[in-house]
């Protein structure tokens, strides 16, 4: 700590920080643009300036830039100092010379940070009186609009998106007053992170399009805190609501999940909850009139839930409650994973390796701050996008620390003076996966091979690490390879081990752990992540039951079933074959879900479920982090309601309980408890329905939030009475308890002065640091120092080529592979259209050309796709794009058998 | 009057080869200092011969190379740039050297690369000065082929590699950091100090740049000693300078003279004074960069502590004449267009505060301006003020202005009351 004097009073800061850090950290307002936590210092904007003085005797003083001062002992300084303001004023002036000064037209407006800033200093009559420049916009993509005319030059967009995420495809051009930032010329912005644009960009040059179609001002809208349901990192987010739509994502900071940024799927992905094809009436089909009310509904099912034999098929992106309550009706012996055996027994092995607590697993925190990453298998480019972001910043960290160790005197602040330093330097990486993703540019070590052949060097490396494993015969060059990720595992203290189930493959998991364990020491923190396919895999794969199949060969050995399919679109999940052979086999078919698909169409009952925006849950994260998201509105239709909730109704009908008084998110969790030991804890995962401060509950809705009594004026001229919430702490009014609630409870930033996402600070115990009392969710892996490791060793023989035959796997795309995302129009807009590829050589060998169309046969199906040459792609392996919109689901990690076919 | 710099310039002619240069003493510094002198001892000679750097900073260009991390340890490459894009509007006495005599350049770079040990060197040249692009290949070409250059220079152990660069025409590259991150590829935009070049400057590497005329002295002071280079000057400042004049004078032009000559002498005596008709109304001591001294400033010594007395800085030495028919205001704008263009746009008060000021000044011009301007025009000489900019450029800027607003407040006022300017 050092003692710093501001304004003549003293202060004890930390070191290692930058004088604007510690002013905003104590809570003193320094306005500034190019300066931003995850970003760092350069110094450009000269908007933090104060006062800096030599000592107690100087008067004088000399304005410096406080983002670009080191603290250090005894430094005076003053922001109050009348030059100061005149020069941070003076500033804005400047910036403002040439702005438009179209807040009331402009998306920004009310979370800007630039009219924060500019009120701030105190600036308010212009003097500049002559024309101002003006730029033409560009076209960027369906998701960021651009206006360039706003710009206030402060260079966060390119750093951002350059340096920070590693696009190439946003650059700074010109120069003097007519600098440029946008692409070289009109397009699609090629990096999965551009939405964080809208963010980091301190006023309205780069803005949300999706919430352009749609547009509400950040007071008016009805917010909750939410996670995202768009792969298993359960980034935190913020969903906002007005008129009964989801307006819009944002992030919501958290310093152990995903700090500052989302990818594009997780921030545009929400626009299935508006969609055209949801359900909102349950429907009893095959009668005369389908749609129904829920007393029919129920007075329909009562027979059905005491008659029948009940099984339930769960889901890996439902909510624990409400995969909870269907186990609870259905029983234990009765419950089905809905994911196909080859998924459900590599996350078996997953939950397994895990919960023997041998190894901590690594939060995207942890990655960031890992000294060497080694991934086995997954694409998390595509499967996981924000880990593979935070990948990076390893990267670039490491090698920062690297370049600093020998250099003192640059802080690690000084953003452009490291990476001067650091020039193209890396930290070691090493990227073992199927084919080439964007990640291999920042590896020092890149190997493609069949998902056999990766985990023999896994298990290679574990060998290299603790010589009494098995030996495995590698060629020279992965012996090469596999010496140099043993020594760098080996020499690094905070170690990174990244795995998944993307490859369809489980000895890539036993050899991920292998290596983890192997290079454990007492002096090092060794991690391990487990990337898994859906927002809720983990939690369900927790639960342990069986698999889909188990549930389809059961359907056609008993008779009198009756099926409740939650939120599941099992075509996605199962070959259609395996599918169809289910429905045919089941009598009855309950189907519970929010959009209509392949499987509700299979339905003769389908009950209407809310979306994450209309109710509350809890998901569990790839490293088995609880975490709670709320209810953002009431749906429109009564109808429509939780699966939980909808699943105790049928409990109740069941059992001919009723439930005294109603049962809260919390008590669905402690009843998982009780039922799953492995889920102790998880009812704290956030506070309970009945949680206040100073008896008051938490308003949804800022206090300047407008229109409420106008809003629905069309319908009924007198307020409607608000809507209650009996399940969290949360009202749909702008009355509550105003000041910040605890951390998984912040449905908004903002704090007085402090409009836009830059509020944040104040949540923070130090600027980029932790939240204010952060409370991350609930680990439900412990970690157990005394645990004694067990190795598998058991290692795959190695790929062989066949010469008719060759082995399918997915490729993962940003967008278009994951289902609920799909429904948004830009995400559907970028997906890939459908293919296969295939190495170069394997095409050449069989006289295919890019032009050709191939037709591949698994089992009995048949798909006829354009063929394309991947030149990473090892020989004797096809990948297809997963999940896309409309196309079957193969058989993964099958050899199918390719025709050609015309050009 | 000894011309070390200039004596075998002679324009007009074509510059010496190597040949030539060697029979004239050229490369005997280079071999003297690979045979007999350790690195720190080349580096001593030159701090303590007093050199200053002459590209506008004046600082001692010993005391620049005694930061340099040396030793086994030092961070490798090192390297040493020629900082030979002059572009500064009045000055054109790098030109000089350039064309004129480009071997006393390199064997300049080839002993400071020795002095600090780089074993890279560039020449970052402005792109205007084809000519001078021309004679530098050759001449580099020279080198190496005589084994001045490349691996092991004369059996020395020292291996030295060097290469032109030329710009692409920025003002900003002149700028050392700026310049770094051209070489590089970058933006031309400057770099924040610390961290200084010498510790982490071309591709985070040890480095430095010096000016082309700071480098030809070099070979000069190896050869000749620090009481010789001492007795060069006839003030506090070691050496001789390259001196220019421009404007309306007789007789335009640069020379090697004294450090420290009066700027009477270079008008009267060497520029031959003002030409008929024309008084003599300001001048720019130091370039475009530099506050106006007027008539009353003539008997100031053109060294760095003088002119810095009289309230404006010697620079690059070369001095711009403003004559009593042109107006200073329409002057003025003219400099503020070219800062304002040349602005690399990083930072707020250069990106934004110089257009205003142009455009105020065009609008003074024009006969449209107010008291108001006035005022604006003052605060934007404190604004951009050293320490408030990124760099040194928009500080530099405002120096003309700033002394404009001195010395000839009663122009602008006309301007003003007129709603015209007195001088059309």
């Amino acid at each position: 700590m050092s003692t710093i004097v501001i304004d003549n009073k003293s202060y004890e800061v930390k070191q290692g920080k930058n004088l604007l850090e510690a002013c905003l950290g104590l809570g003193i307002d320094l306005p500034y643009f190019c300066w931003h936590p995850a970003l760092g210092s350069v110094g450009a904007c000269r908007q933090c300036a104060v006062k800096v003085y030599k000592d107690e005797h100087d008067t004088h003083g000399k304005l410096m830039m406080s983002c670009m001062e080191n603290i250090k002992d005894g430094l005076r300084v003053s922001v109050a100092d009348k030059a100061a303001q005149a020069f941070r004023s003076q500033v804005i002036e400047w910036l403002m010379t040439n702005h438009p000064h179209d807040c009331p037209v402009c998306d920004e407006g009310g979370s800007c940070h630039l009219q924060d800033m500019t009120v701030m200093t105190g600036h308010d009559y212009r003097r500049y009186h002559f024309k101002k420049r003006t730029y033409n916009n560009q076209y960027l993509g369906p998701f960021i609009h651009h206006e360039m005319n706003r710009c206030i030059q402060c260079y966060r967009c390119v750093r951002y998106y350059h340096d920070y995420a590693g696009g190439k495809d946003l650059n700074v051009f010109a120069a003097h007053n007519h600098v440029y930032f946008g692409r070289e010329q009109d397009g699609v912005l090629q990096s999965p992170f551009s939405g964080n644009l809208a963010e980091i960009c301190p006023t309205g040059v780069f803005t949300d399009k999706t919430l352009r179609e749609h547009y509400t001002r950040k007071w008016d809208l009805t917010t909750a805190p939410s996670v995202c349901q768009h792969c298993s990192l359960g980034c935190n987010t913020i969903a906002g609501e007005r008129y009964g739509q989801l307006r819009c994502i944002t992030n919501r900071f958290n310093s152990q999940v995903n700090g500052y940024f989302l990818c594009d799927r997780g921030r545009f992905g929400y626009e299935f909850v508006n969609s055209e094809n949801r359900i909102t009436q349950p429907l009893i089909r095959n009668q005369a009139v389908e749609a129904v009310d829920e007393t029919t509904l129920m007075g329909h099912m009562r027979k059905l839930m005491t008659d029948h034999t009940l099984i339930g098929i769960g889901s890996p992106r439902a909510s624990i409650e409400s995969n909870v309550a269907l186990m609870q009706l259905v029983g234990k012996e009765n419950f089905y994973q809905g994911v196909s055996d080859n998924v459900r027994f590599i996350e078996k092995r997953i939950v397994e390796v895990l919960q023997t607590g041998v190894v901590k697993t690594a939060s995207l925190q942890d990655i960031q701050q890992a000294d060497a990453i080694l991934i086995l298998g997954e694409d998390i480019w595509n499967t996981a996008p924000v880990m593979a972001l935070a990948v990076r910043q390893s990267v670039l960290k490491t090698a920062a620390h690297h370049a600093l160790k020998h250099n003192t005197g640059i802080p690690t602040w000084h953003d452009a003076a490291v990476q001067e330093l650091v020039q193209e330097e890396k930290g070691f990486l090493a990227n073992c996966t199927i084919t080439a993703s964007p990640i291999d540019e920042i590896s020092s070590c890149i190997a493609h091979n069949a998902p056999d052949d990766l985990a023999r060097l896994g298990f290679a490396v574990a060998h290299q690490l603790n010589g009494s494993l098995p030996r495995v015969l590698v060629d020279e060059d992965t012996l090469a390879e596999v010496i140099d990720i043993a020594v760098f595992l080996q020499q690094a203290k905070r170690p990174v081990i990244i795995s998944g189930t993307s490859c369809y493959n489980e000895a890539l998991i036993r050899a991920a752990y292998d290596i983890a364990v192997a290079c454990k020491t007492p002096d090092k923190e060794v991690r391990l992540a487990y990337v898994m396919p859906e927002c809720n895999s983990m939690g369900l794969a927790m639960m342990q039951a069986p698999s889909f199949e188990t549930a389809v060969l059961r359907a056609t050995r008993e008779k009198n079933i009756t099926a409740i399919i939650l939120e599941n679109d099992l075509y996605r999940n199962a070959p259609a074959m395996v599918a169809d052979l289910f429905f045919n086999s089941v009598q009855h078919c309950i189907v519970l879900d929010s959009l209509n698909n392949l499987t509700t169409q299979q339905a003769d009952i389908l009950m209407p479920a809310a979306t994450f925006a209309e109710g509350d849950g809890t998901l569990v994260n790839y490293e088995g982090r609880a975490q709670r998201f709320f209810r953002v509105f009431m749906p429109g239709q009564a109808t429509i309601q939780e699966s939980w909730k909808w699943l105790l109704k049928l409990q109740a009908l069941r059992t001919g309980v009723l439930n005294e008084g109603e049962l809260h998110p919390e008590d669905v969790l402690k009843q998982a408890e009780q039922l799953l030991p492995q889920f102790a804890g998880i009812s704290a995962s956030a506070p309970h329905h009945d949680f206040r401060i100073n008896g008051q509950a938490l308003p949804r809705e800022p206090h300047r939030y407008s229109g409420r009594t106008a809003m629905l004026s069309n319908l009924a001229v007198s307020e409607p009475k608000p809507k209650q919430d009996n399940d969290s702490p949360f009202t749909f009014t702008m009355e509550g308890y105003s000041g910040m609630p605890p951390s998984p409870l912040i449905p908004f930033f903002w704090s007085p002065g402090w409009n836009s996402i830059q509020a944040v600070n104040k949540y923070q115990q130090e600027p980029g640091g932790s939240l204010k009392n952060e409370q991350a969710g609930i680990h439900l892996f412990k970690y157990n120092p005394h645990a004694v490791p067990v190795y598998f060793k058991d290692i795959p023989e190695a790929f062989m080529i066949r010469n008719d035959r060759w082995l399918l796997f997915p490729q993962y795309h940003v967008l278009g592979s994951e289902e609920l995302s799909a429904y948004s129009k830009g995400v559907r807009e970028l997906s890939p259209e459908t293919y296969v590829a295939m190495s170069a050589s394997d095409m050449a060998r069989h006289g295919l050309t890019n032009e050709h169309v191939v037709t591949i046969k698994v089992f009995e199906q048949n798909w006829d796709l354009p063929v394309k040459a991947d030149s990473s792609l090892p020989n004797g392996l096809v990948l297809i794009p997963a999940g896309l919109h409309g196309m079957a689901v193969p058989n993964w990690n099958a050899y199918v058998i390719i025709m050609k076919g015309n050009r | 009057m000894e011309r070390p710099l200039t004596q075998y310039i002679h324009p007009g002619c074509p510059p010496f080869d190597i040949r030539e240069y060697e029979m004239t003493g050229g490369y005997s510094a280079l071999r003297k200092a690979l045979s007999s002198m350790t690195p720190k001892e080349v580096q001593d000679l030159v701090k303590d011969s007093g050199l200053k750097g002459r590209g506008g900073a004046g600082f001692s260009t010993g005391i620049k190379w005694s930061v340099v991390p040396m030793g086994e340890d030092a961070p490798r490459l090192k390297y040493l740039i020629a900082n030979a894009d002059e572009m500064e509007p009045g000055t054109f006495k790098d030109r000089l050297l350039l064309e004129g005599n480009p071997h006393q350049l390199i064997e300049g770079m080839i002993l400071a690369a020795f002095a600090i040990q780089a074993e890279e060197s560039f020449i970052f040249l402005r792109w205007a000065y084809k000519k001078a692009a021309q004679l530098l290949r050759k001449s580099i070409h020279e080198a190496y082929k005589a084994g001045f250059l490349g691996k092991n220079i004369l059996d020395s152990g020292f291996s030295l590699e060097m290469h032109l660069h030329t710009g692409v025409g920025r003002y900003m590259c002149g700028e050392e950091t700026a310049l770094l991150n051209a070489l590089e590829g970058k933006r031309a935009t400057p770099r924040a100090k610390p961290p200084y070049p010498q510790i982490s400057g071309l591709y985070g590497k040890p480095t430095i740049v010096n000016n082309v005329e700071t480098l030809c002295n070099i070979p000069h002071i190896v050869n000749n000693g620090v009481e010789w280079f001492k007795g060069l000057s006839n003030s506090e400042d070691s050496g001789t300078k390259l001196y220019g004049v421009s404007g309306k004078v007789n007789n335009p032009g640069c020379w090697e003279l004294p450090m420290g000559v009066t700027i009477r002498e270079l008008i009267e005596e060497h520029a031959g004074g003002m030409k008929n008709g024309y008084q003599l109304k300001g001048v720019l001591p130091g370039g475009a960069s530099t506050d106006f001294l007027t008539a009353e400033h003539l008997d100031i010594k053109m060294d760095f502590a003088s002119v810095q007395k009289a309230g404006s800085r010697l620079g690059t030495g070369t001095m711009v004449v403003m004559d009593d028919a042109t107006c200073p205001v329409g002057f003025v704008h003219n400099l503020q267009h070219f800062f304002a263009q040349e602005s690399c746009g990083w930072c707020t008060p250069c990106r934004e505060g110089l257009p205003w000021v142009e455009k105020m000044l065009l609008s003074l011009e024009q006969g449209s301006g107010t008291a108001a301007d006035m005022e604006l025009l003052e605060m934007h000489t404190h604004m951009l003020g050293p320490g408030n900019t990124f760099c040194a450029l928009a500080p530099g800027a405002m120096e003309p202005l700033q002394s404009a607003l001195k010395y000839f407040k009663d122009d602008f006022e006309k301007h003003i009351s007129l709603h015209k300017c007195p001088y059309e």
